[in-house]
């Protein structure tokens, strides 16, 4: 019981010094994202929001986008938010070779976002089905499915190649 | 050559025909048993029983151009001699076909199905026959991607029909579909609820949405270009992908591993074992609601993927394993790193342990919720954490690797098979991953990376493993005399584990699936291969 209180003691009073903090996030990084905060303010009004599918990758591409909205990347603070409905994203964030099973519910998913939307591919799969280019399985990538916007390289790609993308992507669009 | 006692014994209890039996022995801990097609079912549930092994792979290999057979494989453990058996059988190509096993040996379902959509081997008296991975509403039948003859510019188009769900029928009996795209950041996968009310009375899980023809691309690769697809077949298992994977090569060409360099794999191993344990933890925690533990887990996951990139200029372990060794170096200063970082992980896990298990609210979710009972477990075959955490005493590092014996460590088992069992178990294993690093590290001289040259190619085929985070990972590789590819048969812990998860759901409302699935965690697309 006294464990009990002094965790929520603890967690309502004060942030405790962690050992992990040590982990320096590059000042790159930070600058990186003051300049995307600025684009997506400019062009979408402080909230991008992105709408992820998988098509087929291994996992470590999610796991890194999973990773960009951690503690130390987090990057929510900027703006970037991902969503559960497509209707509420302004973007479809797309990660793998588009395996034939899920050709039907990757064009669902951008039939139901409402317009002007993107589409970002991320990691190598994505752009032209990497590895699995040749599968009987596999469409090659995800421009034989959808119009794509922007391309994240990288196998899979860091959180901070994944701001740096947006950035780009952003200085484009008007 | 204690080993032929399980063949006599076999012989004199199960009176199974000597003649058709034959033991070659061609690798130090494997097994091949041939017998006749009449005798494979038999043969199978007699090891099946007598070495209370489940089936730990079952695959078929085309052979019709050089001997005019399917060849059948169906492999056992066996712990007390620490072998694998394989038992072994041919069918014609023409009239291609064999008995069933799955009616009394379950764990072989699966592979059965996978079988026959792969090759058209038709697994007679089969219960069920409906395809696992080339789903029908989208891949006209009688196109088999695995056999060798198959071109996949003449795939013949034919009448596509759906897929069949099991229904539940009754009074007040409603279905909840979810899937292939969920909420969250996640691979496809469809999941049918059946409800009565609050609680689930059957769960169905269809899955096959990331089948990418991994096995099929594998073929005619060389061996240099195969170790890097093995690390994209299930993202967070990379290093134990490529380890299996190497394992079975280095067992074809008998290239013998220095040691130190598999004091290394060992410790990468674990790193990775770690920060999917704690990730999975911090997901648990998300699941039911309770954000602050998931923000601190995932900080240490953050830093450990930190340290395997400050090691290995990966930060998923990608590009590492190499065949006869690793293509990282190691100094006394990464030994340094190593070290400082253990201590400050096992502060964090303590502090982690305290906010998770002392919260009343949060283990009454996890507390008999999401139960996976023993027997059941294993009839399905599920094996690693989600089989420790239901009684299933099994670990490769300690049943099978040389290398493991080195060092202590406990292995962690729990009997309740629930949410918090499985959590626990996640806990203990974190813990001893770190004392097993540590031990390693006294170990291993410092080193720089080299490419290794490939010894004289020949042919053969072998069964590389690892255990993996989830469970053991095995790969059955044949190649030619020219080094290129000609099977892989890979088995992800996931494919064996997944139905764990269907018979854990019954009499648990929809609401705690997630806070289930999580503590499961289960690979798709190691799944769908």
């Amino acid at each position: 019981m006294i464990e009990i209180f002094k965790n929520s003691i603890r967690k309502a009073l004060q942030t405790r010094p962690l050992s992990i903090k040590e982990i320096p996030v590059s000042k790159e990084y930070e600058m990186l994202g003051a300049e995307l905060k600025k684009a997506i303010k400019k062009r979408f009004s402080r909230s991008f929001h992105i709408r992820e599918v998988d098509t087929g990758s291994c996992g470590a591409c999610e796991s890194e986008i999973i990773a960009a909205t951690n503690p130390i990347y987090d990057i929510q603070r900027f703006g970037v938010d991902f969503v559960a409905s497509p209707r509420h994203a302004d973007a479809l964030l797309v990660t793998g070779p588009v395996s034939k099973n899920m050709e039907l519910a990757l064009k669902r998913t951008y039939d139901a976002m409402p317009g002007p939307k993107l589409v970002i591919t991320l990691g190598d799969c994505a752009l032209d089905g990497g590895k699995f280019k040749n599968s009987y399985y596999t469409l090659s990538g995800v421009k034989n499915v959808l119009p794509v916007s922007a391309h994240i390289h990288g196998c899979p790609p860091k959180p901070i190649d994944i701001v740096k993308a947006i950035l780009i992507l952003l200085g484009k669009t008007k | 050559m204690n080993y032929i006692k399980i063949f006599d014994d076999i012989e004199e209890k199960y009176n199974l025909k000597p003649l058709s039996l034959r033991i070659e022995e061609k690798e130090p801990d494997e097994i091949y048993a041939r017998v006749g097609a009449g005798d494979f079912k038999p043969m199978c549930l007699a090891m099946h029983k007598y070495l209370h092994s489940p089936v730990m792979s079952f695959f078929a290999v085309d052979e019709r151009k050089e001997k005019g057979v399917f060849g059948l494989l169906c492999a056992f453990q066996s712990i007390e001699f620490k072998k694998w058996v394989f038992i072994t059988t041919e069918v014609p190509k023409d009239n291609a076909e064999f008995e069933s096993l799955s009616k009394d040996i379950y764990s072989a379902a699966l592979f059965e199905r996978e079988i026959y959509e792969m090759f058209g081997i038709v697994p007679k008296n089969s219960p069920d026959t409906r395809r696992l991975k080339l789903h029908e509403e989208v891949w006209p039948q009688g196109n088999f991607p695995l056999r060798k003859d198959f071109d996949s510019k003449k795939i013949k188009d034919s009448p596509k029909s759906e897929h069949k769900l099991k229904e539940v029928e009754g009074d007040g009996v409603f279905e909840v579909a979810v899937g292939p795209v969920h909420a969250g950041l996640i691979a496809p996968g469809h999941f049918r609820f059946s409800v009565a009310g609050e609680p689930v009375i059957n769960l169905e899980i269809h899955l096959g949405f990331t089948h990418r023809g991994v096995e099929k691309i594998f073929e005619n690769l060389s061996l240099n270009e195969a170790v890097s697809l093995s690390e994209c077949v299930s993202g967070d298992s990379a290093f134990a992908h490529s380890w299996a994977f190497c394992n079975s090569i280095e067992k074809i060409l008998k290239i013998n591993v220095p040691e130190n360099i598999q004091y290394v794999r060992a410790v990468l191993l674990e790193l990775e074992r770690m920060y999917n344990h704690v990730n999975d933890i911090g997901g648990i925690a998300v699941d039911v609601g309770f954000s602050f533990p998931s923000a601190f887990a995932s900080l240490m996951k953050e830093s450990i993927l930190d340290l395997n990139e400050k090691l290995t200029e990966s930060r998923y372990l990608k590009n590492v394993n190499a065949i006869g060794g690793v293509l990282c170096d190691f100094n006394d200063d990464k030994k340094q790193v190593l070290i400082q970082n253990l201590e400050m992980l096992q502060k964090d896990l303590n502090e982690l342990k305290k906010m998770i298990l002392s919260n009343v609210s949060f283990m009454d979710r996890a507390d008999s919720t999401g139960i996976l009972r023993k027997n059941i477990a294993e009839d399905l075959g599920v094996l690693g954490p989600a089989g420790r955490a239901s009684g299933i005493d099994k670990d490769l590092r300690k049943d099978f690797h040389g290398i493991y014996d080195k060092v202590k460590f406990n292995s962690i088992h729990c009997l309740s098979g629930d949410v918090s069992a499985r959590l626990k178990i996640r806990f203990d294993e974190f813990e001893e991953s770190i004392k097993i690093v540590k031990q390693f590290l006294d170990m291993i001289k410092p080193f720089e990376s080299k490419k290794e040259q490939l010894p004289k190619i020949k042919e053969g085929y072998a069964l590389g493993c690892a255990e993996g985070w989830r469970g053991p990972v095995l790969y059955w590789v044949k190649i030619d005399a020219e080094g290129h590819i000609v099977r892989c048969k890979i088995v992800d812990p996931s494919f064996r584990n997944w139905e764990g998860l269907a018979f854990a759901m019954p009499g648990n409302i929809v609401p705690d699936f997630p806070l289930c699935n999580k503590s499961f965690d289960f690979s798709y697309s190691g799944n769908d291969l």
